[in-house]
This record gives C-alpha cells, structure tokens and sequence, in this order.
C-alpha cells in the first residue's frame, strides 16, 4: 500500500486562464493520508483544489489521478474517483438534506438518476457519520450554514470517492464541531483509505490532523512537511506576515501584540498563575514586566509575546540570585506588583524575596 | 418519508389529469353553438351525422384545444430548463424576450413571403421562430454576464421584448393592408385558426423536445446544486448547457410560430408545479409542467374565447391575468428567504 499513489502533480500552475495565481506545485498523496494546505487570504489554496478537483484546467503542469492524467479523464469518469466539498454557499429551492446528500450518488445511478434502496442506503450512512440523521426530511435552506456544510460533507462522502477535497471544511463550525469534523475525516482516511486534500485557516488544527501540511503563499507552493517540519514559530510567522502579535508553533496559540513601554505592572509568574494577568494586562493597554519565569514553564511562551520585559531563568536550574536582584531592580520603577503563584517551591524559592515586595511598591 | 411523497406525488399527477380532462372535454363541449357531451362523443367516435357539428369539433374546436394542450405544455417545460439553467425561478420565454425575438423573426418572414406572393408552410415559420428565439437567447446570454443577478436578467429580458415588439410594430406598420389584421391577431397571441397539419407538425417538434429534456432530469438536478458540483458530479457542463438552451428555445419557437407570443406561462406553470408537488426535482416537475401548462392553457384558452364571447380576447391577456400574480408571489416569497 506504500507503494501506491492516490494523487500526484508535478510542476503544477494553477489558475484561472492563462493567469497564474500559484505555481510550483509538487504534491503526492498516498490513501489514507490527510493533506492540509496553509496559507494566508488569497493565496490561492482554493484555486488549487478547485484545479486538482478538475473545476479548473491547469494552467500547465500534470495531475496524475491513479496513474491517469486528470485532464484527459472524462467528467463521468473523474466523478467516481475524485469528490469535493467547496466553500461556495449553495442555494436550493425545496429540497430536503435528503435529496441534497443523494446527490452524491449522481456518478452510480441510471439515465434518469434514480436511487436505489442501496444508494439511500449509502446516504444514510453518510448522513450518521457526518450528525446530520436528523435533519434528512429538513429543507436544505432552513437549516444553519454549520449544518449545511456538514450535509455538504455527507453528500462528498456519498459519492464514495477515493480523494476526498476539502475547502475550508470547518468554516461556520463551532468548536466541537470542528473537532468532530476533522476526527470525522481523520478516520474516514484511515478507515476507508481514502486521500484527503483539504485547506483550513485554523492552523493550530491543520498541525494536529495532517499527516503532511503544504504551505502556500506569494503565488508560490512554499514548504510541504510533516507538521513538525512546518509549523515552527518563525516560519508561520513569516507564512502569514504576521505583525499585529505572534503565534506559538509549538503550542498552537496565538496572542495579540504586547505592549511597549515602560513597565508599569511587574507579574510574578509561574506554572501558569501569570497567564490570564498578563492577558489582562494587555488587554487594558497597560505596559508590563514578568518574571522570574523559567524557560521551560508555561508561562514563558506568553510572557515572551506579551511582556515589556522579561526575567528568565534557564530550564531546571533554581532561580538564581543575579535574576532575583534583577527583577527587584525592575520593581523598583513599577507602580504595582503583582504576585500569582499562591506558594514557591524549590526551584523558585527566591521569588518569594520579590512576593514580599507586593505590599509597598517602590512609590 | 418515502411514503408521504409517494402519495403527494401520486395525488398531484392525479389531480393534474382530472383537471386537463375536464378542460379537454370544456373546450370541446363550450363556444358559440354549445354543444353537449353526448353530441362531442358522437362526433368524436365518428358516431353522429350532424355535419356542422362534425366541422366545428373536428376543424375547429379539437385542433384548438389540441394547440392550447401541446403548446402551452411546451411552453412550460421550456420555462423550467430557463430558470434551471439561469438558475432564476423567474425566468421564462416571455419574461426574458425570447418570445418575442421569435416573433419578430416570424412577422419579418411572413411579411417578406407574402409580399414575394409566397405562402410560408409552417415548419418554415418554425424555423424563422427558432432562430429568432436563438438570437434573444443569446443577447441574454451576453446580458446576464456571469453575474447571477435576478434583477439584471429580468430587466434585460424585458427590454429585449419590449425592442423586438417594436420593430414587429414597425414592420406590421410596412406590410400589406389585406395581412395586417391577420398578422396583428397572431402578434397578440392566439390558440384561434390552427389546422390539423399544424398539429402534427407542433407534435412533431414538441414531443421530442419534451422527451429530450425529460432524458436530461439527472444533469438538470445536479445542476440545481451548481455549477461546481454538477461539475463534480460528472456533469460535461458545456454541451449540457447548450442542450438546455437549444430545447428550450426551440420549445418556445415553437408555441410563437403557432400561437404568437403567451406570457407568463413558462414562469407561473413550473413554479405552480414545484408548490404542488413540494419539490424541484425535475423528474417530477417536467412531465407536471407539461400537463399542468397545457390544462392552464386550455382553461385560460376557454376564457379568452368565451368571457365576451363573440368578442375574443388575445390569450396573453388572460394567461397575465392568472400568470403574473404568480411571478409577483415568487418575488416576493425570494424576498422574505433573503430578508
């Protein structure tokens, strides 16, 4: 099975025309796997699924389809291998979630495209997998745009497809259902060995449902990896221009700009305490410091985004003297001190010398 | 679920065959010189010896309902595959100027043959009219651009009829004094003087065409869900697209060289039809647009010629009078799904 492709493309350009709006692409998709592409607006991710979905010619370049050129397969024929799901609402006139997911049978039935009981069988299967049973006998257009597009699902499942594409599947999803969603395509994958291609925008879930994420960006297919290989702070950071705050690769965070300036707050952090207060802080646009802050504690990824300055320590080492005075230098010119961690320990004893500072501040 | 539809669609098409029947047998019986239902089977079963009465069901009065059936369920189904294709409940023949465009193709012919001292055969004017209809098709095709917009199409479909009935005026205005009312009477619209010849040779193109078009139910539904998907689906969107064009206009080529342009038809029939029977699917809508158009033909055909009888009136006027209140109730219904 490792040996087989579900779908590759070599020097591919895809557009509209003979306009190119991202080219340079290089993919393999084997069954079984998840491919998410990344990027930011307008990069062109859906003009690349719309081409490798057959919507679009490629503008040149080869997408090769089980072995076969998709350009040279006949809709019909394409139909049975390849289904998608697009993030183009759709408007339709008295037809019930039923009828839209049966339509996915399209490919399988007779000249006049009536279902079989095995075919409605099929869509009912597809309607459970997706949580959309209920609304079978529900007017397509009375229903919420999350719901519609987990009937659109079902209907892309119907259509039994070896290659599944997926643009923008979580949009207009709540968060368990986003969830639900991607674990939904993530077993579908496994399960029926299907090759999945899909977009999100939520990059913190792309890491942890692709097995291989590409980047795509600035009309060029950019890094193709495994999520480790891709999402590293720097590199996402530059993916998406990010200006206004950071994203933390590791974690999938992402936190607002900190506020420059003198500090006029200083946290005394730890083990989390300090999170929500530097959140706070920067929400009220108020300049702050943090510290003693190891460079392993949780705190550390949001205080480095978000404090004026920072008091660190190295991993594991105990709070040393040095940082200690540091930081009580750095009260000194604070208005306020607040401490966070109800009780120290071992490793941060000495930041109780700076907790003692809370109750008279340097003015 | 399966059940509940069976029977809506099983009681529609029922409902849908009484009543073309009892139209059918009105437009028989009813007129000047009323005839009763025995007498008409008389004729019919070639049982009765009343001359007049065999000339008035035979040559006039059957060809006519005949006309009012065929046509107006032509008419109809050309409606359906415009607003499938447009994707625009409100499109239709008439709405969008295609009727009319085949009727100024058609009055330009019949001027241009008569004053040549040629008698055009009627498949000739269908021909004119498909070619007419082709043209309007095309320029609303320019019009509605790739913007899906209701408003746009509409309003370029009317201005389309409204050009095309002018320049038919004005060549009305050129022709010969002796054809003018003959000619001024069909540009109104008419089911009145179709012979049985002209019925086998609408028969000929309608049945086809409504065959054709009920062939083509599957990629219709599909396309209901657009473009992509049916492009997803399997769908070969091109000569799909030109399918839907072509019947449509010959369809409604067809009802204008016999029976001058009928509003409204194409647009209120299919949407009546998607009401009763609670769905789109075009299987079900394109044989009830059939019969539903004809039997609203012939019912609206029955008032026109007997509302002030021995005055007729065009049959536009009534098919607008019972069709446009229909388009004015789907603007609306459109209006509140959107508000």
């Amino acid at each position: 099975m490792s040996g087989t492709i579900a779908l590759s493309a070599a020097k591919l350009s895809a557009g509209y025309g003979q306009k190119v709006v991202v080219s340079g692409i290089e993919l393999t998709v084997r069954p079984g796997e998840v491919l998410t592409l990344i990027g930011p607006n307008g990069a062109g991710k859906s003009t690349v699924l719309k081409t490798i979905a057959a919507q679009l010619s490629p503008v040149s370049g080869t997408i090769w389809v089980n072995g076969t050129d998709l350009c040279k397969m006949k809709p019909d024929q394409a139909a049975r291998h390849i289904s998608a799901l697009f993030t183009q609402q759709i408007r339709t006139d008295r037809m019930t979630c039923a009828d839209v997911a049966g339509t996915g049978r399209y490919p399988y039935t007779g000249r006049l495209g009536i279902l079989s009981a095995q075919d409605r069988e099929i869509v009912t299967q597809a309607m459970a997998l997706t949580g959309v049973s209920d609304l079978a006998d529900r007017d397509f257009s009375c229903i919420s745009d999350g719901q519609r597009q987990c009937v659109m699902l079902a209907r892309a499942i119907a259509q039994q497809p070896e290659i599944l594409i997926l643009d923008e599947p979580a949009t207009f999803l709540d968060i368990s259902r986003k969830l639900m969603l991607l674990t939904l395509v993530r077993s579908l994958a496994r399960q029926r060995n299907i090759a999945v291609i899909q977009s999100l925008h939520e990059i913190d879930l792309a890491q942890k449902f692709s097995d291989r994420v590409l980047c795509v960006s600035g009309g060029q297919a950019q890094r193709c990896g495994t999520p480790e290989e891709v999402f590293q702070s720097s590199y996402i950071t530059d993916l998406y221009g990010i200006t206004d705050g950071s994203y933390d690769a590791l974690l999938g965070t992402a936190e607002a700009a900190g506020v420059k300036g003198e500090p006029e707050v200083f946290v005394i952090g730890g083990g989390g305490s300090g999170i929500p207060v530097y959140r706070q802080l920067q929400r009220q646009g108020i300049p702050f410091a943090a510290g003693v802050i190891h460079e392993n504690d949780i705190d550390f990824p949001v205080a480095s985004a978000l404090a004026a300055v920072l008091v660190t320590e190295k991993a594991f080492e105990p709070v040393s003297a040095e940082a200690v005075s540091r930081a009580k230098e750095i009260i000194r010119t604070c208005k306020r001190v607040i401490c966070c961690p109800e009780s120290f320990g071992t490793m941060n004893q000495r930041c109780a010398e700076l907790a003692e500072m809370v109750n008279y501040p340097a003015r | 679920m399966g059940k509940k539809r069976l029977i809506r669609r099983v009681a529609g098409f029922s409902l849908l065959a009484v009543l073309s029947a009892v139209f059918l047998v009105l437009g028989l019986v009813c007129g000047s010189g009323n005839l009763t239902v025995r007498e008409v089977l008389a004729v019919l079963t070639g049982q009765s010896g009343d001359i007049i009465a065999i000339r008035i069901v035979w040559d006039i009065r059957l060809p006519r309902v005949l006309a009012a059936l065929i046509l107006g369920g032509g008419l109809s189904v050309s409606g359906y595959l415009l607003q499938s294709f447009f994707g625009n409940p409100i499109a239709g023949p008439f709405v969008l100027g295609i009727s009319s465009g085949a009727k100024l193709a058609v009055a330009v012919a019949m001027i241009f043959s008569l004053q040549s001292g040629i008698m055009l055969r009627s498949a000739a004017l269908v021909g004119a009219s498909f070619a007419g209809s082709l043209v309007s098709t095309g320029l609303i095709l320019l019009l509605s651009g790739k913007v899906r917009s209701m408003a746009r199409l509409i309003i370029g479909g009317v201005m389309i009829g409204y050009i095309c009935s002018a320049l038919t005026e004005i060549a009305v205005a050129f022709a010969d004094d002796a054809n003018i009312v003959n000619l001024h009477n069909w540009s109104m619209g008419s089911f009145s003087g179709i012979n049985r010849q002209d019925i086998a040779i609408m028969t000929a193109v309608t049945a086809p065409a409504c065959a054709l078009a009920f062939l083509m139910s599957k990629p219709i539904s599909a396309y209901q869900l657009g473009e992509s998907y049916a492009r997803n689906m399997g769908v070969s969107l091109k000569p799909f697209r030109v399918a839907l064009i072509l019947l449509s206009s010959l369809l409604s080529a067809c009802v204008t060289a016999f029976a001058g342009p009928v509003s409204f038809v194409g647009v209120a029939v299919p949407h009546l039809m998607r009401t009763l029977f609670g769905t789109c699917a075009p299987i079900i809508i394109i044989p009830a647009s059939f019969i539903g158009g004809g039997t609203f033909c012939m019912a609206c055909d029955l008032l026109a010629r007997s509302l002030f009888s021995p005055m007729e009136l065009s049959i536009s006027t009534v098919t607008a009078l019972f069709g446009a209140p229909v388009v004015v109730w789907v603007m609306l219904r459109k209006q509140s799904e959107r508000g």
